[in-house]
C-alpha cells in the first residue's frame, strides 16, 4: 500500500529534540534574528531634505555598472558590511566588527577572513539579514552574466562558507589588504528577492530596491527626483527625517539657483561652482562651507610621448605654474595646494614632500641644461624633438579652459608650445583617455577606493591599459620601484607598516612627476540653516554618506 | 484617397529606414561610447570595462548590432537604456507627460495669442500696434530662450517671488493648482519664440486673404468689415496655419530642451541631452524614431485635414 503523504510523516521525535536544540542555539547565538527588540525604533522621524544632484540617479542595484551620483542612493538605501568614517577609519556596519590579524578575523598570512555580522538587521520588507545575503551577494559580483561595476579584490574570494546566520569565512586567492576598504563600498543585496530572478541585470528589484539602510524606496519620477522614506525599524541610529529626496538639476547655475530660492535644501554633487562661493557664503539662511574632496585636479602627462621622456621637462612644466595664482584668480581661492595624489585628510599622506616654487627663470635653466633649445620660432626642441603637445579636457568647462589660457601663456614664456584640443565628456573619457590617445590632459582624479591608499590602478606598470594592462594607468607611468612598493603594500594589512610604503611611493611619484598637480580639490556644500546631524567624509564619494544623522532643528 | 495614403506609407517607411540607418551609424561612429562615463573612475578596470563591452553587445560589428536592434523595433522591442536598464518605450513614456504639459500649453497660448495679433495686425496694417507687433517678433526670434528664462527666475521668483524658479511641481504637493502655478513661467517663455511665427505667418496670411478678389465682392455686397473678418478672411488664412501647426506638432511632443533645462523640467528634451551625454544609445535611437514617426504622421495628418476643409484640393 502506497503511503499518504498528506498523513505519513518520517519526522521522529529523535529530529524533534535535535531541531529543538538548533532553535536553542540559533536564539542564544543570535537572539534578534528571530525577532525585532521592540526598543529599536525609538526615533520619530520627520520632516524633509531635498538633496540637488547635478546629474540623475539611475542605478539602484548598488553591485551594477554604475556612477559616482548613485552612491548618494545607495548608501541612504543599502548598507555594506564595513562604513568608512571621516577620518578614513573603518566602522563596522553590517559586520558587528571590523575583522584584522589581531581580533582573527584575518589569518596571519592574510588569505582566510571570517565574517561576524550583527543579528538584530532586517531588510526593508521585513526578512532577516543574514550571512546567506552576504555569500549570495559576494557571488552575485563574479557571476559572469551579471552587469557587476568592478570585479577587483571580489574575484580573489574563494570558498565562501556560511558557518551561522551571523557569521562566515572564505580565502582569497592572494593577500589583498585593500579589500577590507572595496567592501566598504559593496553594499549587501537581499538573496530571498533577487535569487528568485531569471535575469538579475533586468529586475524589477534595480527599479524598486530593498535594502537595509536607514531609507527605503519610495518613488522615483525619471528625469526629476526621487523619494525615500524614513525605515523605522533600521538598526543603526536614526533616521529622523521622514523624507528624503534626491532632485536631479543639471544645469549648475540652475542647481545654485534652486538652493538660492529655497527648493532645495543641501548641495551634493557636483556642488556649488567656485564662482559661486563668495555670494554664497553670503546668502542668509544658508550654511556654505569648504570641504576637502578625494580628488585631485592635475595635469596628465602621458609619458610615451617622446617631449615628455624626459624628466627635465616634466620638472621644467611643473616649474612654470603658478599654482597660487591659477588658485585665487580662476578658482576663487577654493582648492589647496598638493604634492601627491594622497588626499590630506588619508592618515597615508605624506607631509614632507618638497614644495613646488613658481619660477621661470628655473624652469629655463633646466631646459637649457638638459640640451632643449629654442628653434627660429622660439619653441624649443631636441634631438628632433619640439616641446610641443596638445592638451584637452572637456569642453564646455570654462573654469578649466581658462586654467588652459593662463598655462599655455606661461609655458609659451619658457619656450614651449602648448595647444587646446578639447572634446565633449563621452568622447574626451573613452578610448581617448583610457587608451592614452591624448598628449596631456586635465583631469580631477580621485585615487582611492575608499579611502585605501593603494593607488595600483593608477600607478602600477600593469595598469597601463594602452598596453593591455588591467587598470587605468593612463598616463603610463612605469616605476620598477613603485610596482614593487605596491605590490607589497597590497599584502600589507598593519596600517604603520603600509604607512612606510606608501610614504615612499610618494616620494618618488613627486620626484618622477608622472602628472603635474595643480590643487586637490575642496568641495564648496551648502545647506540650509537648521539642517543638523550633517557631516563631510572625504572618503566617500557623496555628501549625503549619512543621511541617517540629519535632523531638523525643532 | 486609398492611393494617396498607401503611397504616403510607403514613402514613409523608406524614410525611416534611411533615418534608423543614419542614425544608428552617425552615433556609434562618434568616439567614446557608453563606457566613457566610467573613464575617470580608479576602481573600473580595463578587464571590468571590456566584460560590460561584451554583456551589452557593443563589441559586435555594428551591421549585426543594427539588424538586431532593427528587427527587435520591428517587433515592438526598442530595447533597454543602458543607463537605468528600463525598457526604452517606458522611458520615453515617463518624460513625455511632462513634456505634453510644457508644450502643451505653450502651443496653445502661442497659436492663440499669435493669431489674435497677426491678424490684428494685418487688418490695422502700419499701425502703432502692428509696428510694435512687427519689433516685438524681431526681439522674441533674435533672444535666445534662456536668457528670457534666467531673467524670469531672476525678477519673478527671486526679487518678487511671485513664481517658482522651476520644477514641475513642489514635491509633496501635487495639487493642480501647484502645477498650475509651476507652468506659467516656462510655458509663456518657451511661448514667446512660437507667438513670434506665428504672428508673423499669420499677418501675411490674412494679408493675403485681404487682398484676394472674393473680399472685394464681399465688401462690394455692403457686408460690415467685422463680418467679412470673421467668415471669409479669418477661416482662410488659417489653413496655410494648418500645416504649420503639422509641422510643429511633432516639437510638442520631442520637447525643448532649453526651456526644460532651466526651468528643470523633466521632459523629452532633457531626456535626450542627457541620453547623449551618457551615450546610451538605445533611448537615443528610440528618440529619433520616435521624433522621425511623429513628423511624418503630423505631415500626413496636417495634409488630409487641409484636403479635408478645402475642397480645392484632391487627394488623388
Amino acid at each position: 500500500m502506497a503511503k499518504d503523504p498528506t498523513t505519513a510523516s518520517t519526522y521522529s521525535r529523535r529530529d524533534a529534540l535535535r531541531l529543538m536544540a538548533a532553535g536553542g542555539i540559533a536564539c542564544f547565538a543570535a537572539p534578534n534574528l528571530l525577532g525585532k527588540p521592540a526598543f529599536a525604533d525609538t526615533a520619530n522621524p520627520t520632516g524633509r531634505v531635498v538633496v540637488g544632484l547635478s546629474q540623475e540617479p539611475t542605478v539602484f542595484n548598488p553591485l551594477m555598472a554604475h556612477i559616482e551620483v548613485d552612491d548618494a542612493v545607495h548608501f541612504s538605501v543599502f548598507d555594506a558590511l564595513f562604513r568608512m568614517d571621516p577620518k578614513g577609519v573603518l566602522q563596522p556596519n553590517l559586520a558587528a566588527e571590523v575583522p584584522t590579524q589581531k581580533n582573527g578575523g584575518i589569518s596571519e598570512d592574510g588569505l582566510n577572513w571570517r565574517i561576524r555580522l550583527r543579528d538584530d538587521v532586517r531588510w526593508h520588507d521585513g526578512e532577516p539579514f543574514t550571512a546567506e545575503d552576504v555569500k549570495f551577494t559576494l557571488e552575485l559580483i563574479t557571476n559572469p552574466n551579471f552587469r557587476a561595476w568592478r570585479t577587483g579584490g571580489h574575484s580573489l574570494v574563494r570558498d565562501i562558507t556560511v558557518v551561522s546566520p551571523t557569521e562566515l569565512t572564505w580565502r582569497m586567492e592572494e593577500a589583498f589588504a585593500p579589500y577590507l576598504s572595496f567592501l566598504a563600498e559593496t553594499f549587501m543585496v537581499p538573496k530571498h528577492i533577487l535569487e528568485k530572478e531569471a535575469d538579475p541585470n533586468t529586475a524589477a528589484f534595480n527599479q524598486a530596491p530593498v535594502g537595509t539602510g536607514a531609507f527605503k524606496w519610495a518613488q522615483r519620477v525619471a528625469g526629476d527626483h526621487l523619494e525615500l522614506v524614513a525605515n523605522p525599524q533600521y538598526f543603526g541610529d536614526g533616521p529622523y527625517i521622514e523624507r528624503l529626496v534626491f532632485k536631479y538639476i543639471p544645469d549648475m547655475t540652475v542647481l545654485y539657483t534652486q538652493f538660492k530660492s529655497g527648493d532645495i535644501d543641501l548641495v551634493d554633487q557636483a556642488y556649488i561652482t567656485a564662482d559661486h562661493y563668495e555670494e554664497a557664503r553670503t546668502l542668509p539662511g544658508r550654511v556654505v562651507t569648504l570641504e576637502p574632496g578625494a580628488s585631485v585636479e592635475s595635469i596628465f602627462l602621458n609619458l610615451e610621448k617622446p617631449q615628455f621622456k624626459d624628466p627635465a621637462v616634466r620638472q621644467a612644466l611643473y616649474a612654470a605654474m603658478d599654482r597660487g595664482a591659477i588658485i585665487d584668480a580662476i578658482y576663487y581661492g577654493v582648492g589647496t595646494l598638493t604634492e601627491t595624489f594622497m588626499p590630506k585628510e588619508s592618515y597615508y599622506h605624506n607631509p614632507n614632500l618638497p614644495a613646488q616654487e613658481f619660477n621661470l627663470d628655473r624652469a629655463r635653466q633646466i631646459l637649457d641644461d638638459a640640451g632643449w633649445v629654442p628653434g627660429p620660432d622660439g619653441i624649443r626642441a631636441k634631438d628632433g624633438v619640439r616641446l610641443s603637445f596638445a592638451n584637452s579636457t572637456t569642453s564646455g568647462n570654462n573654469l578649466r579652459e581658462q586654467v588652459q589660457q593662463f598655462l599655455q601663456q606661461t609655458f609659451a614664456e619658457i619656450g614651449v608650445e602648448m595647444t587646446i584640443s578639447n572634446m565633449p565628456a563621452a568622447v574626451m573619457w573613452g578610448e581617448f583617455w583610457l587608451k592614452s590617445q591624448f598628449d596631456s590632459a586635465i583631469a580631477g582624479v580621485t585615487y582611492l577606493i575608499a579611502a585605501d591608499p593603494d593607488a595600483t590602478n593608477r600607478l602600477h606598470t600593469s595598469a597601463i591599459g594602452a598596453k593591455g594592462g588591467k587598470g587605468s594607468n593612463t598616463g603610463q607611468y612605469s616605476n620598477p620601484e613603485v610596482d614593487a612598493l605596491l605590490e607589497k603594500g597590497a599584502r600589507t594589512f598593519d596600517p604603520e607598516a603600509r604607512r612606510e610604503i606608501y610614504y615612499r611611493v610618494q616620494e618618488i611619484v613627486r620626484e618622477d612627476l608622472p602628472f603635474l598637480p595643480l590643487f586637490a580639490y575642496t568641495n564648496v556644500i551648502g545647506r540650509k540653516e537648521g539642517l543638523e546631524g550633517f557631516e563631510p567624509n572625504a572618503n566617500t564619494r557623496t555628501a549625503s554618506w549619512h543621511a541617517a544623522a540629519w535632523r531638523w532643528q525643532s | 484617397m486609398r492611393g494617396f495614403l498607401l503611397n504616403r506609407l510607403s514613402q514613409s517607411l523608406v524614410l525611416l529606414l534611411i533615418v534608423s540607418v543614419i542614425g544608428f551609424v552617425v552615433l556609434n561612429l562618434l568616439p567614446g561610447g557608453p563606457l566613457a562615463q566610467f573613464g575617470l573612475d580608479p576602481s573600473m578596470t580595463q578587464d571590468d570595462l571590456n566584460r560590460l563591452k561584451e554583456q551589452l553587445g557593443l563589441n559586435r560589428p555594428l551591421w549585426v548590432q543594427y539588424l538586431d536592434w532593427a528587427w527587435r523595433l520591428v517587433q515592438g522591442d526598442w530595447g533597454h537604456s543602458f543607463r537605468d536598464g528600463a525598457p526604452v518605450l517606458d522611458v520615453i513614456g515617463r518624460h513625455l507627460v511632462a513634456t505634453l504639459l510644457l508644450m502643451g500649453s505653450s502651443t496653445v497660448i502661442a497659436i492663440a495669442v499669435g493669431t489674435w495679433i497677426g491678424i490684428h495686425g494685418a487688418t490695422h496694417r502700419y499701425s502703432a500696434f502692428d509696428y510694435l507687433a512687427t519689433v516685438g517678433a524681431m526681439v522674441a526670434l533674435s533672444i535666445p530662450t534662456f536668457w528670457f528664462g534666467l531673467v524670469g527666475i531672476y525678477v519673478f521668483s527671486l526679487r518678487l517671488g511671485w513664481l517658482p524658479a522651476g520644477n514641475m511641481y513642489t514635491i509633496g504637493d501635487g495639487s493642480v493648482l501647484n502645477y498650475l502655478h509651476h507652468l506659467i513661467m516656462p510655458s509663456i517663455v518657451l511661448a514667446l519664440v512660437h507667438v513670434a511665427i506665428w504672428s508673423r505667418y499669420m499677418r501675411s496670411a490674412t494679408l493675403d486673404v485681404i487682398s484676394q478678389e472674393f473680399v472685394k465682392t464681399a465688401r462690394a455686397k455692403g457686408l460690415s468689415e467685422r463680418r467679412i473678418l470673421m467668415k471669409h478672411v479669418v477661416g482662410n488664412a488659417l489653413l496655410p496655419m494648418i500645416t504649420l501647426a503639422g509641422m510643429q506638432l511633432p516639437s510638442v511632443l520631442t520637447g525643448a530642451l532649453v526651456t526644460e533645462t532651466v526651468f528643470t523640467w523633466p521632459g523629452m528634451g532633457r531626456l535626450f541631452l542627457d541620453s547623449l551625454g551618457y551615450s546610451d544609445y538605445p533611448v537615443v535611437m528610440g528618440l529619433l524614431m520616435f521624433s522621425a514617426i511623429l513628423v511624418v504622421l503630423c505631415n500626413l495628418i496636417a495634409d488630409i485635414v487641409v484636403a479635408i476643409i478645402d475642397p480645392r484640393i484632391r487627394l488623388s
